[in-house]
């Protein structure tokens, strides 16, 4: 069992919500492909995302809310119904990576952030946030609580090609063997807080270099839209913006 | 038959028109990371994208304008008209979204215009906005269905054949 990415069942459990074509995950899930979770409650930035991602060779899930995201991982709640390990560990899906619009509503970008820091078995996924607004307050708050990356969309090739960085288990050079080393890193899990049985989905957590609650073990990059080309966004210049969802305000 | 309508002179045709979009500041560079994406498993993904954002912009744009037509005038205090321009602000952040995700530049920056004017409850410059944003996207729109039509009259000419959309509804395929 344990972490050969092993087949996931058949249908997601929130298949029907899943607003977006999935591949099948019998064949995909098994051994090296990279399963990256999307979640944005714009139609259009999904669409494009879920281009980015599998034009990188990402395997793609993508949802369209934060609520549907929890229930993918398997964090909303629903779990205490289910045997002690959830539903998620039991359905095997692996996720190397989330990545999510900030501005949702009821469940916003930070809001899922912060539970999926908060959950012993899924901390240690990284979480990238995306957001149309370079807004530096907002960029901070997730930074410290604990998102890999921040990128102002419109999300590029270029930000997509660094997502790699941030999964443990795509360093190119151990892909081959990502099995082998999965299992000897189960060894070495003092930095594991996952179950012992480490069925679950995180990513090789001994690959980071430090302690994994830390907030950034790896060099931040902010994506800023002004890169090699014309920036195609260019930074807010006022210094409020209007709240992204009702119950949400920034100072 | 496309007689006289080769190929390479609808390609031109295509890329003398982004050109003078571009030049126009109507669309940036985002639009390109668009075409980027485009392969053979995903001939049409640039034309669906935009169909997607012109069927949400339609909806935005009616919205925003219901909107407007429920406030009464400019108001200092903020219980008059703030639910109304409360919603404007979350319609114009999606239209921002969505045209910064498809390389609207205008579009985008007169969505920015507009909502600086709902942050000030300044009903008439909304209603100004609101005028310059549709003008904008009807241009854009006008234009990428020209666009689109080059490209199909391109596939065509080619003989190429690929899954049609719907823009296809008005052409005719049996060249």
């Amino acid at each position: 069992m344990a972490r050969n990415g092993v087949v996931a069942s058949q249908r997601w459990r929130s298949d029907g919500d899943v607003s977006s074509q999935q591949q099948p995950p019998a064949d995909s899930v098994i051994a090296d492909e990279v399963h990256v979770l999307a979640v944005d409650d714009s139609l259009i930035d999904r669409k494009v995302i879920e281009r980015l991602l599998r034009n990188s060779s990402y395997k793609v899930t993508v949802v369209d809310s934060g609520v549907r995201a929890l229930q993918f991982l398997g964090l909303d709640g629903e779990e205490k119904k289910t045997s002690s390990i959830g539903a998620f560990d039991s359905l095997k899906i692996k996720v190397d990576l989330i990545i999510t619009d900030y501005c949702m509503p009821e469940v916003t970008g930070y809001d899922l952030l912060k539970k999926i820091k908060g959950s012993s078995t899924l901390r240690e996924i990284p979480v990238v946030i995306m957001s149309s607004e370079n807004v530096v307050t907002r960029i901070d708050r997730c930074l410290e609580e604990g998102a890999e990356d921040f990128i102002v969309k419109p999300v590029k090739p270029s930000d997509v090609a660094r997502l790699r960085g941030y999964m443990a288990t795509s360093e190119p050079s151990v892909r081959v063997n990502k099995r082998k080393q999965r299992e000897s890193c189960e060894s070495c899990s003092s930095l594991s807080t996952a179950s012992s049985t480490s069925s679950s989905i995180s990513s090789s957590p001994s690959l980071s270099p430090s302690p994994p609650s830390s907030a950034s073990p790896t060099p931040m990059s902010i994506s800023e839209p002004s890169s090699p080309s014309p920036s195609p966004s260019p930074p807010m210049s006022q210094s409020v913006s209007a709240p992204c969802s009702p119950s949400l305000s920034e100072e | 038959m496309l007689v006289g309508f080769g190929a390479e002179r609808l390609g031109a045709d295509m890329n003398r028109l982004l050109a003078l979009l571009f030049h126009q500041g109507v669309l940036d560079e985002q639009f390109l990371q668009l075409q980027q994406l485009e392969d053979e498993t995903s001939p049409n993904f640039v034309s669906e994208v935009v169909s997607i954002f012109f069927h949400e912009s339609e909806k935005l744009l009616t919205s925003l304008r219901s909107l407007l037509m429920m406030v009464e005038g400019d108001h200092d205090q903020d219980h008059e008209g703030g639910l109304e321009y409360g919603k404007i602000g979350v319609h114009l952040n999606q239209f921002m979204g969505s045209s910064s995700s498809i390389g609207a530049k205008r579009v985008r920056n007169v969505c920015l215009a507009f909502r600086a004017a709902s942050d000030h409850h300044n009903r008439h410059g909304c209603l100004r906005a609101l005028e310059q944003l549709e003008h904008e996207y009807c241009y854009l729109k006008n234009k990428l269905h020209e666009f689109f039509q080059l490209e199909q009259q391109k596939v065509l000419a080619a003989g190429v054949r690929y899954p049609m959309n719907h823009y296809n509804n008005n052409i005719n395929i049996n060249s």
